[in-house]
């Protein structure tokens, strides 16, 4: 696959790079960049002039819900959702049913991926057995299968002395624990985040501090074992404290945010509308700032959507007994160039370094990069191109999203993946598999 | 002024003047009460469904009455054995009774936000009675009523809210329609019953019952809900009857003066000791008797001042 990209803003910030450039792809590879590149004769042009130019987004928190729930989403559709949100690779977590706690889950993901997948898919596996926090799950051949980090999303594990074994039996193999950091206990009855917004609906609360004492914990299991632990979905000013603080004791410690997290409030919550409920809650506007500038400063490494589906069943109801989580990969792309980039509350450069170069250091994958002789995962933005996200129009299985009918300016324009064309103009255009 | 909302479902949203207009019209229904033949036509031919998920005695039967005596028929319709136990949501089981063409659909559940969310997906009128922790409109109304019949106003009036205020969608209606006409409350209980951050809803908060209800016009009692001690949020029953619970010497603490209000049911020696639930301040039966006119008022408001207009 060879492919000449002309005249676009090639932004690729894991080399430093931010120039109207053209970039050459031969035999699925990035083979160089430069002014004024002539292709060899018969090469596709694509002309990127007004477009930038990035490595390929990664998205390391996403909920594919495959095997067991695909009636909320599958392999097929969700990383069909991914090409279409300018994301060239996906990290799925292990809340599928059978959990993906085994060997056997773990291929299965693994070749639906190869068969049906459109983008590159890199499994999560399970901390504990069947994600209960009783036993340890086993770690050594889920790492041989493939799996690039470990995780109990969704069920944060309350045993810290299980933890702590998981952290030393897991680091000779170098893979990250990612934490869901939410106290069951302290979390019971929650709902949204506790705050004045809980006690008007009258909703029970999630406090901040639920998420805060176990990222503690976390950064003191992490400190004690040597372990990398990666925090998911940070979303209090608190949180970002402590991880602040973690770092600079040289605890090897990551954190990511949601989009979200970073453009919603507990505000949102008003009106009871279900596709404002997730965990971790909206949180307020302090904690939004917070979470902002972490991410500007690299206290966050990086933004992961949560891509969460859930059918319409599950989200049409009272909130109390509405499903958690959203679906992000669609809108992610459009709403943080619209509302962080555009207004200047973020440079382009540091959303697309969270967005390629990060998250691939948080869970040591590859990509990110559009070096000479890598993989070449491109995603090409149109950040001129005006749009309203439309439900309706989404990829994914599902629909459940707060962002629906907002007007945005910015969206992503192509996804190249191994050089190959897996998305353009809204369009999927095949897979890893075609 | 007239009635413009399509639905009653929270004091929150409500103007001064609306708060009035339903109090002003519940005073006038009051005198049906006392005729030999409770009855006007006033909605004959229109339908009030009472759509109840959870156990109700007091707030059904009250809407019941209130309907029949204005001649609409009533139809009751609880989820206790019925398509709700068999699966169908509430939107589903809502959009089934609409088919069937209700002037007013009459709602509590469980869930906060339940009335809103059948508001929306309605075109009847929806009634607000009692959403989670929410809010429970009428009780509040008929609870200002009590206090304006008693008092002779409300304006200026002092009110203490004692017991779980976490939970209570009584205490909620009554914080935003309280403030709304000018008078003072203080929420008061252990600490693990007030909600974080109520005093941003313009109350006063107080951790001791004497000093609560020292010098207030009006103390409303809520009721405790048994369940809050297996949840970790007071130690025993026991304790909290010695230490919320008020009795004739907690009382001596009161004005001469002081209405003693509760919503109803009364866990007799918990929260309320039985010679102050049937002495002299008590006017919960009051309470009961303007929650018929209250539920007519708003009934008339929604289906007959409205269609007629």
């Amino acid at each position: 696959m060879s492919l000449l990209i002309k005249g676009g803003r090639v932004l690729d910030p894991a080399n430093g790079v931010d120039a109207v450039e053209d970039l050459l792809i031969q035999d699925g590879k990035i083979a160089c960049l430069g002014k004024g590149l002539e292709a060899p004769d018969g090469t596709p042009v694509i002309a990127a002039a007004g477009k930038v130019v990035c490595p390929g987004f990664i998205d390391i928190h996403v909920h594919l819900r495959e095997p067991g729930y695909e009636y909320k989403e599958t392999v097929a559709t969700g990383t069909k959702a991914a090409a279409a949100g300018g994301f060239t690779a996906v990290a799925c977590m292990a809340n599928t049913n059978p959990v993906n706690d085994n060997r056997s889950v773990t291929d299965y993901i693994l070749a639906k991926a190869r068969s049906e997948g459109f983008v590159r898919v890199y499994p999560i596996g399970a901390v504990t057995r069947g994600l209960e926090g009783k036993e340890l799950a086993e770690l050594a051949e889920l790492a041989e299968a493939g799996c690039v980090a470990y995780s109990d999303d969704g069920h944060p594990i309350m045993n810290s002395a299980l933890l702590r074994r998981a952290m030393e039996y897991t680091l000779p193999f170098g893979l990250p624990i990612i934490s869901h950091a939410e106290d069951a206990h302290l979390v019971q009855g929650g709902v949204m985040n506790e705050g004045v917004v809980s006690t008007e609906l009258g909703l029970g609360g999630r406090p901040a501090t639920a998420e805060e004492v176990m990222v503690a914990r976390d950064c003191c299991l992490a400190e004690l074992t040597g372990a990398h632990v990666h925090i998911a979905h940070l979303s209090t000013a608190g949180a970002v404290r402590l991880v602040k603080e973690a770092k600079a004791r040289g605890i090897r410690v990551t954190a990511e945010v949601t989009p979200h997290h970073l453009l919603l409030t507990e505000e949102a919550v008003r009106g009871y509308d279900p596709n404002t409920k997730m965990n971790p809650p909206l949180r307020t506007k302090r904690d939004q700032e917070a979470l902002l500038e972490a991410l500007a400063d690299g206290t966050i490494d990086c933004i992961a959507t949560d891509h969460a589906p859930h059918a319409l069943s599950e989200k049409e109801g009272d909130f109390d007994g509405a499903a958690a989580g959203i679906v992000g990969l669609e809108t992610a792309a459009s709403v943080l160039l619209d509302r962080l980039v555009r207004p200047g509350l973020l440079s382009l450069k540091i959303l697309v370094e969270r967005l390629t170069a990060g998250p691939a250091r948080a869970l040591n994958l590859p990509g990110g990069s559009l070096a000479p002789g890598v993989d070449a995962d491109v995603t090409i933005l149109d950040p001129a191109r005006e749009l309203t996200i439309d439900p309706a129009g989404f990829h994914s299985k599902s629909r459940n999203t707060p962002f629906g009918g907002w007007r945005v300016t910015g969206m992503p324009w192509m996804t190249l993946i191994g050089g190959r064309v897996a998305m353009w103009e809204r369009v999927i255009k095949g897979g890893i598999h075609s | 002024m007239g009635w413009m909302r399509k639905d009653l479902l929270t004091m929150q949203e409500l103007e001064p003047a609306e708060i009035g207009l339903i109090l002003d019209t519940a005073a006038s229904m009051k005198e049906i009460a006392g005729r030999e033949i409770k009855k006007v036509p006033t909605l004959r031919g229109r339908t009030v469904v009472n759509l109840f998920y959870e156990a109700s005695t007091r707030t059904r039967t009250s809407f019941e009455i209130a309907g029949k005596w204005l001649s609409a028929d009533v139809v009751n319709w609880s989820a206790a054995g019925s398509s709700a136990a068999k699966g169908e949501t509430l939107l589903d089981t809502a959009k089934n009774i609409e088919a069937m063409s209700p002037d007013v659909v009459v709602v509590r559940h469980g869930a906060s936000g339940a009335a809103q969310l059948l508001a929306r997906a309605l075109e009847c009128a929806v009634v607000n009675a009692g959403d989670g922790a929410h809010e429970h409109p009428t009780q509040a109304l008929l609870d200002l009523l009590t206090i304006r019949d008693k008092k002779g106003h409300l304006e200026g009036l002092s009110v203490a809210i004692v017991g779980d205020i976490a939970h209570s969608r009584v205490a909620r209606s009554n914080i935003h329609g309280m403030k709304k006409l000018g008078m003072t409350v203080t929420v008061a209980g252990p600490p693990t019953l007030i909600p974080p951050f109520v005093q941003e809803l313009g109350v006063k908060v107080c951790h001791r019952l004497e000093e609560a209800i020292a010098d207030v016009d009006v103390v409303m009692m809520l009721r405790l809900q048994q369940e809050r001690m297996t949840s970790g949020l007071i130690p025993s029953l026991r304790e909290y009857a010695r230490y919320w619970g008020l009795t004739r010497a907690s009382l001596s603490a009161a004005r001469q003066d002081v209405l003693i209000m509760h919503p109803g049911p009364v866990n007799r020696g918990i929260e309320l000791a039985p010679e102050v639930a049937d002495g002299p301040y008590s006017v919960i039966l009051d309470q009961v008797a303007n929650g018929v006119a209250v539920r007519m008022a708003v009934l008339y408001l929604l289906a007959g001042a409205r269609a007629q207009a």
